[in-house]
């Protein structure tokens, strides 16, 4: 039954959204593996894969996130792991299109897949080194090819930092503002967008954090955007 | 925060101010004076927002009794073993030197609301524009029968931080093996709904490595309490047969104690116990009595947008003391309190802007060794309360690894809140 919805629902957005929409609806394995090319000087996946500069890739769906024993991840991605993020099809999505909107301060210097076919089809070949490819859920139809960058309208925002100081005495009583970060990360003195594009991750919950999903969802793009102007330069 | 002229002359008038004792009221006066009764979580947070974002506008006077400050946020930590006593006391030297605030180490007496004027145990009166009274709690009296202030050497309540958890401390670790912890717990609302709670666990934590075969007894009138499946989960977990808690159904709300024969009476049943902490049911702290911001519960009832009382526009009543609808009593929510009363007093005395409020909590607790949870919410100001927004609790059967960095994000918040607060 499954199975036919899905199949129903391929077809309908199949006719009537069909460019795009029906690319990323066939993922294609054999695509993934030549865009797997940009990724491959530092990861490994397949028989014997081993970690080289990024950790080996097999088992990756259903992994929680900064878990491979032996590997020197960065604080950033340990954390999230911590709090609970899980690499599916969507986490996934999200981090390959900008690594940074899931992991501020990830070691992976790579600047994302902007094309959502590019990164359906990378992920249904590395579906392929599961334990059981034919478990993993794919993102529901609906879901394939939603954008998860930030709107280019709200990084365009120029934040009154002033409005953001009075805001940042919310974060302060958690986030020390001379920059320690032992328990809690330090805020102070991020680059204003990668602070917008973490926020804004919190707000939509696609960083898993609850206080944080708490008290950025209750910001609005203004407000988020005078506490990046705020936090860029305080203290300098 | 580094010293620039501005700051500079700010310390130096504090510390003459300081030289010359409490002022005398005068007629005219330069600058708006704003002085604070209560060095705590409010009053501390408050003193100095006001200082520092009033930019040397505003003559802030911050009135405490203690030199040393012990906060009650991560003293149960302390009874657990898991902090050092000196590391959950603060002075004042920053806020004095920094931000050029007069502290007063003294006991406010007296308010006299027409006047405009606080009396110091010490003798002296105080000006002020605006006041703000965060003052914490006391013990209403009569609330456990047998139990009275004078009693609190043979059964502490421990419930302001300093020598009485010092004293509960040294008690527990006194037990003989085998005996019994009793707490008499409060009933609501009380000061850090989670504290008895997590009192109880770090207890456990020390009996459970010094002296297994002792028994907790929690003795509560509350049907429910904070984190109760989280913290129940926690003791079946780790303090197995340990902790025995008597709700209300058991006879946990009809109880006596007697304390020259260390004995708890529950429901008529006499029981012999060993160390007995007893939490009684609690009011604002004394001065807000007295300057008659309090209603017939003991709470001062404010307005969540600016958190004056209801009784006195010039009054602002922070932290455990205020009666203002969502928010639980604790240090963060008396912190986030403070900032929106700084804001709406500097907003009223120099003209500055005025931003809508917005109120946190999170209280965190521990369990045992690197087994952390968490509750918060938000909230908004509406007319009629501090009203609840948004929240969040951590979830039973949560992984060790999320439980520690819930834990180590604890200790990360202490040294942020306690910043804030003392600069």
């Amino acid at each position: 039954m499954i199975e036919l919805r899905h199949v129903l629902l391929s077809v309908i957005v199949a006719c009537f959204a069909q460019s795009a929409a029906a690319n990323h609806a066939d993922a294609d394995a054999k695509r993934g593996e030549r865009v797997f090319k940009k990724c491959r000087s530092c990861h490994k996946v397949g028989e014997g894969a081993t970690n080289r500069v990024g950790p080996q890739l097999n088992l990756l769906f259903q992994r929680v996130a900064g878990s491979i024993e032996g590997f020197k991840y960065s604080e950033s991605m340990l954390r999230a792991g911590a709090d609970g993020l899980v690499w599916d099809h969507d986490t996934l999505d999200t981090y390959l299109e900008n690594p940074k909107s899931l992991i501020s301060k990830t070691r992976m210097n790579f600047r994302g897949l902007k094309d959502a076919g590019d990164r359906a089809n990378v992920m249904a070949y590395l579906r392929q080194f599961s334990d059981n490819p034919a478990n993993i859920p794919e993102a529901s139809p609906t879901t394939v090819g939603t954008d998860h960058e930030v709107d280019p309208a709200i990084l365009a925002l120029q934040g009154d930092p002033e409005y953001g100081e009075y805001l940042s005495s919310e974060c302060v009583s958690c986030h020390q503002i001379d920059g320690a970060d032992s328990g809690i990360p330090s805020i102070t003195n991020w680059p204003a967008e990668d602070f917008v594009i973490a926020m804004h991750a919190y707000k939509d919950k696609k960083r898993v954090h609850p206080v944080m999903q708490m008290m950025a969802g209750r910001l609005s793009a203004e407000e988020i955007a005078g506490l990046a102007a705020y936090f860029e330069k305080v203290g300098q | 925060m580094k010293l620039n002229r501005r700051n500079f002359i700010g310390s130096a008038a504090a510390v003459s101010a300081t030289l010359s004792a409490p002022m005398v009221m005068g007629g005219s006066h330069g600058r708006p004076r704003v002085v604070v009764i209560g060095g705590g979580a409010g009053g501390a947070t408050a003193a100095r927002y006001l200082a520092k974002d009033g930019k040397g506008m505003i003559d802030v006077t911050l009135v405490e009794p203690t030199r040393t400050y012990y906060t009650c946020f991560f003293s149960n930590l302390y009874i657990g073993g898991f902090r050092e006593f000196s590391s959950i006391g603060h002075t004042y030297g920053k806020l004095a030197a920094d931000y050029g605030i007069n502290v007063i180490h003294d006991w406010a007496i007296g308010v006299d609301r027409d006047a405009k004027t606080v009396t110091l145990a010490g003798g002296g009166t105080l000006p002020y524009d605006r006041l703000v009274l965060s003052p914490g709690i006391d013990f209403k009296e009569g609330a456990v029968p047998g139990w009275d202030v004078t009693a609190q050497q043979k059964m502490p309540h421990a419930y302001k931080a300093g020598s009485q958890t010092q004293l509960l401390k040294s008690q527990l670790e006194a037990m003989p093996q085998g005996g019994t912890f009793c707490m008499v717990a409060p009933p609501n609302p009380f000061r850090c709904p989670p504290g008895p709670y997590e009192r109880v666990s770090m207890v456990a934590h020390h009996l459970k490595a010094n002296n297994p075969t002792a028994k907790i007894l929690i003795v509560d009138p509350k049907p429910k309490f904070s984190k109760q499946a989280l913290f129940q989960e926690g003791w079946s977990n780790h303090y197995d047969g340990m902790i025995e808690w008597i709700g209300p159904d058991f006879g946990g709300d009809k109880v006596e104690v007697r304390p020259d024969m260390m004995e708890v009476v529950i429901d008529g049943e006499v029981t012999k116990v060993d160390v007995c902490n007893v939490i009684p049911a609690m009011k604002a702290g004394k001065i807000a009595e007295i300057a008659g911001v309090t209603n017939e519960a003991g709470w001062a009832p404010v307005h969540a947008a600016t958190m004056a009382s209801k009784v006195d526009q010039n009054i602002h009543v922070l932290g455990d003391a205020s009666h203002q609808g969502d928010m639980p009593k604790s240090g963060f929510a008396a912190n986030s309190q403070a900032k929106v009363a700084a804001m709406a007093i500097r907003g009223a005395l120099t003209g500055s802007k005025v931003f809508p409020a917005k109120f946190t909590n999170t209280c965190w607790s521990l369990i045992e060794t690197n087994d952390g949870i968490k509750v918060g919410a938000s909230y908004e100001a509406t007319d009629e309360k501090i009203a609840k927004t948004d929240g969040f609790i951590s979830k039973t059967g949560e992984d060790a690894a999320l439980r520690k960095v819930t834990f180590e994000e604890s200790v990360g918040w202490y040294d942020g809140i306690t910043s804030d607060m003392f600069g």
